[in-house]
C-alpha cells in the first residue's frame, strides 16, 4: 500500500520535472509457479528529456526487459509506466502501435534493416508505415549527419556493417521521436566503427536534444551517457550521472560481485 | 541421423502435414478412382456372370466384323426358324429364344415424358418365360407377362416412379407408345441396381412386333444333356445352323464377349488417372518447393550438423527420409481419402438417381500398393534436389549469420536448360499434333509429356520474368485488394458491430441490444447479401463460375452463424476481447513492401506461381478450345442445315423411331419433311457413316456444298448409286462415275456407283460420309431408324405451327421438335456441362496450388519473423501486417495468372492449328479467361487467410529476439 502511494508522488514529481518517461514501480515476471522468473523487481525510473539515459548490467539482470516495457513493446506485471504524458497499459494494440510511430524510435543490435529496401527507403519506412511525407530538406539534413547522402540508394548487403547501423540510426530519428531506445547499439560492430555510431548517438542527443535510452554492457558505450543505470537481479543498484570508463568499469565490478 | 530427421519432421508438425496435404489430393483421386472402377467392373462381371450361369452354348446373330467410333456395331438379328432346328439335336436338353433391344425401348413416366437415362441402355426384351434357367432377370414383385398388353419393369424405375403391380405403364418402342398392364417388378440378378439403365420386358412375340423383330430373335441360350461337354454341344449346334447368320459359342466365350461392351469403365478410369496425374504433378511442385525453403531455412542446422561429423551422405538421406515419410504420409491418407471419396461418389450419384451399378467396396492390393507407391515416389523425386541442396551445405555457415546455400553447379546454365526444355516441349507437342500415321497411344503420350515438359520448362525459365511480373501486377493486387476489402467491408462492419456489442463496456442495456442487432443484421444479411450481389454479377463473365460463387456465399453464410455461435459461446466464458473499427484504404507503404518480398527470392515465387499456373493454363487451355469448337460447330450447322426445324430424339443425337418422322410429315402445316436414315456400313474398306437420304426433298433442306455434280444428281438418286463427302471422296480416289463396294452391317456387299461429290463442313457433317438414297437404305437395312428429319412448314415458322407439330408427336415421346437455333443451343448446352466436369477436375489441381501457397506464406512469414518483429516495432499495426502478406500472395497468384492464361492460349493454338482439318475456330473466350484470373486473385486471398493471421498475431519482443 505504501509502496503504492510512494509511486503516485513518483510520477507526479517525474511529471513535474518534466520526465518524457517514467516507469513506476515496475515489476515483470515470465511464467506461473515454481519455474517463475522474476526479471524486474520492483524498479521506478525518469528519463529526462534532451539526456542519455544508459542501462547497464550484467546479463540476467533484467536490463533488455525494462527497456521492452519502456519502449511499450510489453507489459508490466505490476506498476505502470507513461510516455509522454500517456499510461500505458489499457490500451489496444492498435493504438499503442500509433503511439510507437509518433513517440519512440528503435536500434537494434542487428540493425534489422529490410535487405530489398535502399538506404533511402530503410530510413524513410516508419514515415511510410505511418503513411507521412518527410520534408525533403529535413531528410537531406538527416543524411549529412550520418554520413550517409553518396550511399542512398545501396541495398543493406552493399553497405559495411557500420554504414547498416547509420541506416538505423537515421531510421530511429527520422520520425522525430520523443525517445529512441537503442539496445546494444555497438555490440555487433568493432572498435572503431563502433566509437564512429556511439559519436552520432551523442551528436544526436547533444546537438539535436534527441531524448535516447541505451542498453548496453560496453563501459565504453556508457561514456557518453548523462547518466548511467546499473541494474541487477531486477532493481536499478546504482544510479551515476556522467561517468567515464573507469568509473563504470569499477562499478561494474561492484554490481557483478554483490 | 534417421532419428534426427523424424524428429525434425515431428517438431514441424503442421508444416510436414500441409506439404503432405499436396500429395494427399492426386493420390486420393488415384485410389477413389481405382475403387469406383472396380467397384463398377465388378458388378458388370456378376452381372454376366449369373445371366449366363445356366447356359452351355449361346447363338447370337453374326456381328459384322467391324465396329465405329469405338463401338462394336450391334449385332443383327437372325431367323427364328433356328431355334426349333437348335431344340431338336440330340444333345441339347432345353433352348429359349431371345428378343434384345438396348435403345428403342422407352419407359413413360408419370408426367408422360420417356425416362432418360443419359446414355445408358434402355433395354427391351422378349424372353421365353417358361425355361427360367436361361432367365437373367429375378422377379421382386408379381409375375412373367403372358399377354400382349403385359410388362414387366426394372425395379429401379418402378421405385422412382411408384409404379406398383396393376399399374398401367405406358412405353415406348420403335412403334408409338402403348399402355400396359404391369404385371410385375424385376431386377437384373442379384445386382440392385444397373445404373440408370432401365429395361421393360415383354412376351416374346410381343416384343418381336414392338422391336421389329418379326420372325427374328437375338440370341438362343441352351443347356446340355449331362455329360455332354459345352464345347462338343457347340460344335453340334454349328452343324445344325447358318453360320453364315449366327455364331456359336460357349459359355465363357459369351462371357468374355459380353464383357467388351462393358468396355467403358475402362475409359473412365484412364481419364480420372489423367486428372490425378495432373493434380499430382502440381503437388510435386508444391513439395519441391516446400522442401527447397525448408532446407535454405534450416542451413545452420544442416552445418551443425556438418560440424559434429555428419557426412554429405547422411545429409541427403536425411532430408530423403523427410521426404519419404512426408509421401507415405500423405499417400495413406490420400488412399483413405480415396476410399471415402469413392463410397461418397457412389452415394452421391445413387441419390440424383444416376447410379452406376455398383457392388460393395472394394479395395484391390493394386489399388493400395499403386497410391502409397506413387505418393511416395512423386514425393521422393521432388525433394532430390532439395536434398542434395542440403549437402551443398558448407560446416563454416554454422557460425555466420546469414549464411545463404552456395548457388549449384548448374545454376548459371539454367536459363539455357530452361530454354531447351522448352524448346523440346514444343518439339514434342507438334510431334504429337501434326506427325501423321502415329498410333494414337503415342500421340497422346508425347502430347502429354509435351505439356508436362513445357510446365517445368516455363517454370525453370519465370524466376527470370518474376521481378518483372511483379512490377507489372502489383497494381491490379494493390486495386484487388482494396476491391476486395470493399466488397467484404459491410461484413466486417456487422462483425465490429456483434464484438462490440458482446465486449463494449459502459453502453447503456437498450443501445447495447442495438449494436447487436444491427451488427447482426450486417453481418448475416447486408454483408453476404452484396457477396451474393458480387457473386451473381460474375454469371455474366463464366455462369460455371458464378455459381461457384453463388455456393462459396451460402458457405460463408453457414460459416458466418457458427462464427456467431462461437464468439457468443466465448463471451459467456468471458474470453474474447473487441475488435477495432474496420478501415478501407490503400496503403502505399504494405502495397509497396509486399511487391519487394515477391521479389526478394524470384525462385521462391515462381516455383509457387508455377504450381497456380499449371492449373490455370489447363483449365484456360480447355476453355478456349471449347469455345472455338462451339463456334465451329454452330457454324458447321448453320452451313449446312437450311429448314426451319428439326425432329430429334429427346437428347439430340440418339436416333429416332421412323414412324415418329412418318407421323408428323402428316401434320397439316408441313411443306417439307425429310427423313434422313443413318447407319454404320463398310465402305471401300473403312468403316463409315451411311445415311439414307429422300432424294425428293433432302436439297430443299440441307445445303450441299457441290464439288462434282448438283442438286439433280440427288434429285435422280436411285438404288446402287451415291453421293459421297469430298474427304472421303479424295481418300478413297473416287470422282463421278466411279464405283466402291459397301459392306452392310448385314454383312451383305453392295455395288454402288457415285453420283455426286459435295463437301461437308469438317467439323460436323450432318450427313455421312456415304448417302444413298432412302428406299434402297431401307431395303439394305432392318429396322432403319432416323437421325433426323428436317421441316419446314407453310407460311414460316410460327408459335401455332409448332403446337401443331408437337400434337403429332404425342405418341413418340422421344421424339421433339426444335428449331434450327434450339438445336444448337442444346448441343451447346451439351458442351458446358462436360466442360463443368471437366473444370472441376482440375479445381483439384488448382486446390493444390492453393495448399502450395498456404505453404511457401506460412513458411516466409515464419523465415521473417524478426524482420517483422523490426516492422511492427517501428509502427507497423497488425492490420498492416496481415494486408502486407495478404497482398504478397494476391501478387503471387496474378504472376500464377500470367504465367498461366497466356500459357492455356498458347496450347489451345497449338491444337487448334493442329485440328485445321476440322475447322476448328480459335476464338478466346475473353469473359472466361477474366473470370479465371479473378477466380486466382481470390484463391490468392484465401491462401493468405491463415499466413497473414499469424503474421499479425506474431509477438513482437519475440520476434525481436528469435533466432
Amino acid at each position: 500500500m505504501e509502496g503504492q502511494q510512494d509511486g503516485l508522488a513518483h510520477a507526479q514529481a517525474a511529471a513535474a520535472n518534466g520526465a518524457v518517461v517514467t516507469a513506476t514501480e515496475i515489476t515483470r515476471r515470465y511464467g506461473e509457479g515454481d519455474t517463475a522468473v522474476d526479471a524486474l523487481r520492483g524498479v521506478s525510473l525518469d528519463v529526462a528529456p534532451s539526456q542519455l539515459t544508459a542501462i547497464m548490467g550484467p546479463s540476467g539482470s533484467g536490463k533488455s526487459t525494462l527497456m521492452h516495457i519502456l519502449a511499450a513493446l510489453d507489459l508490466p506485471t505490476s506498476g505502470y509506466v507513461t510516455l509522454a504524458g500517456t499510461r500505458l497499459g489499457a490500451l489496444s494494440d492498435t493504438e499503442i502501435t500509433k503511439l510507437r510511430r509518433k513517440h519512440i524510435g528503435f536500434i537494434f543490435q542487428f540493425f534489422n534493416l529490410l535487405p530489398m529496401l535502399t538506404a533511402e527507403e530503410n530510413i524513410l519506412l516508419p514515415l511510410s508505415i505511418a503513411g507521412e511525407k518527410p520534408d525533403q530538406a529535413e531528410f537531406e539534413e538527416l543524411l549529412k549527419r550520418v554520413g550517409l547522402t553518396d550511399r542512398r540508394t545501396h541495398r543493406p548487403a552493399e553497405l559495411s556493417g557500420g554504414q547498416q547501423q547509420r541506416v538505423a540510426v537515421a531510421r530511429a530519428l527520422v520520425s522525430k521521436p520523443t525517445v529512441v531506445f537503442a539496445d546494444e547499439p555497438t555490440g555487433n560492430l568493432d572498435s572503431k566503427t563502433g566509437a564512429e555510431i556511439l559519436q552520432l548517438l551523442s551528436e544526436a542527443v547533444q546537438s539535436y536534444d534527441q531524448t535516447m535510452v541505451m542498453v548496453t554492457h560496453d563501459a565504453k558505450a556508457a561514456t557518453i551517457a548523462d547518466r548511467v543505470l546499473f541494474l541487477a537481479d531486477g532493481r536499478i543498484v546504482r544510479d551515476l550521472g556522467r561517468a567515464d570508463e573507469e568509473q563504470i568499469l569499477e562499478t561494474v565490478r561492484e554490481v557483478t560481485l554483490t | 541421423m534417421i532419428r534426427v530427421a523424424l524428429r525434425g519432421l515431428a517438431g514441424r508438425k503442421l508444416r510436414a502435414f500441409l506439404t503432405a496435404l499436396a500429395i494427399v489430393l492426386g493420390v486420393a483421386m488415384v485410389s477413389g478412382t481405382f475403387v469406383l472402377t472396380d467397384m463398377i467392373d465388378r458388378a458388370f462381371n456378376d452381372i454376366f456372370t449369373q445371366s449366363y450361369a445356366n447356359t452351355d452354348a449361346y447363338i447370337s446373330g453374326k456381328s459384322p466384323d467391324f465396329n465405329f467410333e469405338g463401338d462394336q456395331v450391334a449385332a443383327p438379328s437372325f431367323p427364328d426358324s433356328v431355334l426349333p432346328a437348335v431344340k431338336n439335336l440330340p444333345d441339347v436338353e432345353a433352348a429359349g429364344g431371345t428378343v434384345a433391344d438396348e435403345s428403342a425401348t422407352k419407359i413413360i413416366d408419370r408426367n408422360g415424358k420417356p425416362i432418360t437415362t443419359g446414355g445408358a441402355p434402355t433395354f427391351g426384351f422378349g424372353l421365353d418365360y417358361s425355361l427360367p434357367q436361361f432367365n437373367p432377370l429375378k422377379l421382386t414383385a408379381g409375375r412373367w407377362p403372358s399377354k400382349p398388353d403385359e410388362v414387366v419393369i426394372d425395379s429401379g424405375t418402378a421405385g422412382d416412379q411408384n409404379y406398383e403391380v396393376g399399374d398401367r405403364v405406358r412405353v415406348a418402342t420403335l412403334k408409338p407408345v402403348r399402355p400396359f398392364t404391369l404385371v410385375g417388378i424385376a431386377q437384373y440378378g442379384t445386382v440392385g441396381s444397373i445404373g440408370s439403365a432401365t429395361f421393360a420386358t415383354f412376351t416374346l412375340p410381343v416384343a418381336q412386333e414392338l422391336l421389329d423383330r418379326k420372325g427374328q430373335l437375338d440370341a438362343i441360350s441352351v443347356s446340355a444333356k449331362a455329360g455332354v461337354s459345352q464345347d462338343q454341344l457347340v460344335a453340334q449346334i454349328k452343324q445344325a445352323v447358318p453360320l453364315n447368320k449366327v455364331e456359336v459359342r460357349t459359355r465363357s466365350q459369351q462371357v468374355k464377349e459380353a464383357k467388351k461392351s462393358a468396355s467403358f469403365t475402362k475409359i473412365i478410369k484412364y481419364f480420372l488417372l489423367s486428372f490425378a496425374t495432373i493434380a499430382l504433378f502440381v503437388g510435386a511442385f508444391v513439395i519441391f518447393n516446400t522442401l527447397s525453403i525448408t532446407v535454405s531455412q534450416r542451413i545452420r542446422e544442416f552445418a551443425t550438423l556438418r560440424t559434429i561429423g555428419a557426412s554429405r551422405r547422411q545429409l541427403l538421406a536425411s532430408v530423403s527420409i523427410e521426404a519419404f515419410v512426408i509421401g507415405l504420409l500423405g499417400a495413406i491418407i490420400g488412399l483413405f481419402a480415396g476410399i471415402g471419396l469413392a463410397v461418397g461418389l457412389n452415394a452421391f450419384f445413387k441419390a440424383v438417381n444416376n447410379d452406376l451399378p455398383t457392388t460393395g467396396l472394394i479395395v484391390a492390393p493394386r489399388t493400395v500398393i499403386v497410391s502409397l507407391l506413387i505418393g511416395v515416389v512423386v514425393t521422393l523425386v521432388a525433394g532430390l534436389a532439395p536434398a542434395v541442396k542440403a549437402t551443398k551445405v558448407p560446416p563454416i555457415a554454422a557460425v555466420r549469420e546469414g549464411a545463404t546455400l552456395p548457388r549449384g553447379r548448374l545454376a548459371p546454365f539454367l536459363p539455357f536448360i530452361a530454354i531447351a526444355l522448352v524448346a523440346l516441349a514444343i518439339a514434342l507437342l507438334g510431334y504429337g499434333m501434326f506427325a501423321d500415321a502415329i498410333a494414337t497411344a503415342v500421340r497422346l503420350l508425347s502430347l502429354a509429356l509435351g505439356c508436362l515438359v513445357l510446365f517445368i520448362g516455363v517454370a525453370l525459365l519465370s524466376p527470370r520474368l518474376v521481378p518483372t511480373l511483379s512490377r507489372i501486377v502489383r497494381p491490379i493486387a494493390k486495386w484487388v485488394m482494396l476491391g476486395v476489402s470493399l466488397i467484404i467491408y459491410p461484413t466486417r462492419l456487422g462483425a465490429w458491430l456483434f464484438r462490440r456489442g458482446l465486449y463494449a463496456r459502459g453502453i447503456p442495456g437498450l443501445q447495447r441490444a442495438g449494436v447487436l442487432v444491427g451488427g447482426l443484421i450486417m453481418l448475416l444479411v447486408v454483408g453476404p447479401g452484396l457477396l451474393l450481389a458480387a457473386a451473381l454479377a460474375m454469371r455474366s463473365l463464366s455462369s460455371a463460375i458464378g455459381y461457384g460463387f453463388v455456393a462459396a456465399v451460402l458457405v460463408t453464410e453457414v460459416v458466418l452463424v457458427i462464427w456467431v455461435f462461437v464468439t457468443v459461446v466465448r463471451r459467456l466464458r468471458r474470453r474474447g476481447f473487441a475488435s477495432e473499427l474496420p478501415s478501407v484504404r490503400l496503403d502505399p507503404a504494405t502495397d509497396r513492401l509486399s511487391g519487394e518480398n515477391t521479389r526478394r527470392n524470384p525462385g521462391r515465387t515462381a516455383a509457387t506461381a508455377a504450381a497456380l499456373m499449371i492449373g490455370l493454363a489447363l483449365v484456360t487451355f480447355i476453355a478456349v478450345l471449347a469455345n472455338g469448337m462451339k463456334e465451329s460447330n454452330r457454324r458447321a450447322i448453320e452451313r449446312q442445315v437450311k429448314s426451319t426445324y428439326m425432329l430429334v430424339s429427346a437428347n439430340g443425337f440418339d436416333s429416332i423411331s421412323t414412324s415418329a418422322g412418318d407421323a408428323i410429315s402428316k401434320a397439316p402445316e408441313v411443306s417439307v419433311a425429310s427423313n434422313v436414315r443413318s447407319g454404320v456400313g463398310k465402305a471401300s474398306g473403312s468403316v463409315q457413316q451411311i445415311t439414307g437420304l429422300d432424294p425428293k426433298t433432302i436439297s430443299q433442306v440441307y445445303n450441299f456444298e457441290w464439288k462434282d455434280g448438283s442438286n439433280a444428281s440427288i434429285d435422280n438418286l436411285g438404288a446402287y448409286e451415291a453421293i459421297v463427302d469430298k474427304t472421303f471422296a479424295e481418300k478413297e480416289n473416287l470422282s463421278v462415275g466411279s464405283r466402291f463396294n459397301m459392306l452392310t452391317a448385314k454383312g451383305e456387299t453392295v455395288p454402288l456407283e457415285v453420283k455426286g461429290v459435295y463437301k461437308a463442313p469438317p467439323f460436323y457433317p450432318l450427313l455421312g460420309e456415304v448417302s444413298i438414297s432412302l428406299p434402297f437404305f431401307d431395303k439394305l437395312y432392318e429396322r432403319p431408324q432416323n437421325l433426323y428429319t428436317f421441316l419446314n412448314v407453310k407460311g414460316g415458322p410460327s408459335a401455332a405451327a409448332e403446337a401443331s407439330l408437337e400434337q403429332q408427336l404425342t405418341n413418340f415421346p422421344d421424339a421433339k421438335v426444335q428449331t434450327r437455333e434450339e438445336w444448337i443451343d442444346a448441343q451447346d448446352k451439351d458442351f458446358d456441362s462436360f466442360l463443368l466436369l471437366l473444370y472441376v477436375l482440375l479445381a483439384l489441381a488448382v486446390i493444390v496450388s492453393l495448399v502450395g501457397m498456404i505453404n511457401t506464406l506460412v513458411l516466409s512469414v515464419f523465415e521473417r519473423t524478426r524482420e517483422l518483429g523490426m516492422l511492427r516495432a517501428v509502427g507497423m499495426t497488425r492490420v498492416q501486417v496481415s494486408r502486407m502478406v495478404r497482398q504478397e500472395s494476391v501478387i503471387t497468384a496474378l504472376i500464377g495468372a500470367a504465367l498461366g492464361l497466356p500459357l492455356g492460349v498458347f496450347l489451345a493454338v497449338l491444337v487448334t492449328r493442329a485440328l485445321s482439318q476440322f475447322n476448328v475456330e480459335f476464338l478466346p473466350p475473353w469473359k472466361n479467361l477474366i473470370a479465371f484470373a479473378i477466380v486466382a486473385m481470390i484463391a490468392g486471398v484465401l491462401a493468405a487467410v491463415a499466413p497473414a493471421r499469424r503474421a499479425s498475431k506474431l509477438n513482437v519482443l519475440r520476434a525481436l529476439q528469435y533466432e
